[in-house]
């Protein structure tokens, strides 16, 4: 039964001269070695220097703050029942009067937890949120625990910090492509990233 | 046939032929075409307003606006205007289209733009969504935007009694409540003051708030206007877990679902049909206050939908399909191969044949080369 076309018969025919002389392939082989010598590198060294990985890259996540720096997250649950590892757990909790200068909405996370050690940072969650709260930073990963009690992150790892916002070039992933596009056809250079998805 | 039930009415639903008796609406023709096959459930008209156990209710929303094609067998003239299918009653080999008229599904989807336009749109803070009729009609028949651009009417948040909590920015004016209120009590106060979009549900619901069934009113809310103050905030609809239980009250049938999240029991409903419908309505005291495992005798699972967003990331083997694609790529590539080699078990024939079949793929591979 014949399985592909690629098959080919084997042959033992005799070697040409300057198969048999043996020096010229050698001297062909190294040509080859010492090109890829004065090539540039492919490899950086890694823990030293990291490479950006673009505007949209899927790192820890963060619960976004409005410019007014109330929390966006009203606890609506979509992130949970959209992640696929079941990492994220929330408790809702009523806004008393008083806190509107903390909260957007009347319902907010009282409790919003992500299990890291669950997570697979797909961005399911980050494309379910209607309320853009809750996104994966491109410029932080989730550093190495050693303890489990640094596996689950509350609330105090993940709401930005006013003081720090944090910056991107482009929110979406539409955005990132226009992004890219333009970069390509040389319209733009330097993009000012911006706090305010 | 015809003698020993003569008074059956035939009517044909989207190509789909029902006999059913007179007086029968064209919803419930539908349903009853539904029920006997589970696969014909996307056929039913969308109710936002009809609820088949309370008495009079039907006609308001406009969600279930049906084309008829053909009256009756006697007038086969169609009906001019589309008909709410939920108040029309069938005819005599009356032809009905629903998902397979176009004019009837653009016809729905301004009726969702409608009934959008003073919907606030708080789904993500709403306890009612998830279970929320409007939510699956808008995104059954609605369009992703919206084209309103003037300003909602709004209202303050107003408790009913102790247990209800009224937000009159969602409702979307189907009278299911007040006709609930009218059915448990017989003073008729007042049910919806004003009109047009001033239009508020009013003192009628407030009067009716001591009764002892006064609960099932967010029950039969089809939006998220009527919502318990019990559960508010509590948890969301799609991380609880129904189970049916019952128990033995002196009030109602004590027939309820009990809605858990881990081992506590975090809100008591009464018992939905697959259209949403409480059939058994249940009175407050179960309802508000019962709220351990140990007042009810549990039953087991509650039957949830497939297309229940309680459903999300649940899979049973036996629910999910195959996947369709892979299964007809493979029929449409399937070739039958040709084996009419003979069996033989002889060592050294095998040899022979190897051999021989190995002289014939050399030959074939010198012919693509020279090819």
């Amino acid at each position: 039964m014949q399985l592909t076309n690629r098959s080919k018969q084997v042959s033992n025919k005799e070697m040409t001269l300057a198969e048999k002389a043996y020096l010229p392939a050698i001297a062909q082989g190294m040509a080859i070695t010492i090109k890829h010598f004065f090539k540039k590198k492919v490899t950086i060294q890694y823990p030293e220097v990291k490479r950006y990985l673009g505007p949209v890259f899927r790192g820890r996540h963060i619960l976004k703050r409005d410019e007014q720096g109330r929390e966006r997250c009203t606890a609506c649950g979509l992130c949970a029942v959209a992640c696929p590892a079941e990492a994220i757990q929330m408790v809702a909790s009523e806004r008393e009067k008083g806190e509107e200068h903390l909260y957007r909405e009347e319902k907010y996370a009282a409790v919003y937890e992500v299990n890291m050690l669950r997570c697979i940072f797909c961005g399911l969650c980050e494309e379910a949120c209607p309320k853009q709260a809750v996104y994966l930073r491109h410029d932080e990963m989730v550093p190495v625990f050693v303890e489990r009690d640094q596996v689950i992150w509350g609330k105090d790892m993940l709401v930005e910090d006013m003081n720090n916002r944090y910056k991107r070039e482009a929110w979406t992933k539409e955005e990132a492509r226009l992004l890219d596009e333009k970069k390509a056809r040389g319209e733009v250079s330097n993009v000012e990233p911006r706090a305010i998805p | 046939m015809e003698e020993t039930k003569p008074n059956l009415f035939k009517i044909t639903f989207d190509g789909i032929e029902v006999e059913v008796e007179p007086g029968t609406t064209i919803m419930q023709a539908a349903r009853k075409i539904a029920e006997a096959d589970r696969s014909h459930d996307a056929l039913v008209p969308p109710a936002m307003c009809y609820y088949e156990p309370l008495k009079g209710t039907g006609g308001k929303c406009r969600a279930c606006l049906v084309k008829v094609t053909q009256g009756s067998a006697k007038d086969t003239r169609p009906m001019p205007k589309l008909v709410p299918s939920c108040i029309t009653q069938v005819q005599d080999g009356m032809v009905v289209e629903n998902t397979t008229n176009p004019a009837v599904l653009e016809a729905r989807k301004g009726v969702v733009e409608f009934l959008l336009i003073n919907h606030p749109l708080d789904c993500p803070v709403c306890d009612q969504a998830g279970e929320c009729h409007l939510q699956d009609f808008a995104y059954e028949h609605g369009a992703a935007k919206t084209r309103y651009e003037e300003e909602r009417r709004t209202f303050d948040r107003h408790d009913l009694g102790p247990y209800i909590q009224l937000h009159m920015t969602r409702c979307i004016l189907c009278y299911r409540c007040v006709f609930t209120a009218d059915q448990i009590t017989n003073k008729r106060v007042h049910g919806v003051m004003h009109r047009g979009d001033a239009a508020e549900i009013s003192t009628y619901i407030e009067k009716a708030i001591d009764n002892d069934f006064s609960g099932n009113v967010i029950d039969v809310c089809p939006v998220g206007a009527l919502t318990d103050k019990t559960f508010r905030f509590k948890n969301r609809v799609w991380f609880t877990k129904p189970v049916d239980a019952h128990r033995d009250c002196p009030t109602c049938s004590g027939n309820v679902t009990l809605w858990y999240r881990g081992e506590e029991v975090i809100r008591v409903t009464a018992r939905k049909n697959e259209w949403g419908e409480v059939k058994e309505f249940i009175c407050n005291t179960c309802r508000f206050e019962k709220k351990n495992t140990s007042d009810w005798t549990i039953e087991g699972p509650a039957k949830v939908l497939r297309s229940s967003v309680i459903s999300a990331n649940k899979y049973r083997a036996d629910l999910v399909k195959k996947p369709d694609f892979a299964l007809k790529l493979a029929n449409s590539q399937y070739k039958p191969i040709d084996d009419s080699r003979s069996y033989t078990t002889d060592q050294d024939q095998i040899r022979q044949l190897s051999i021989e079949n190995n002289d014939k793929a050399n030959h074939r591979s010198q012919l693509a080369d020279k090819n």
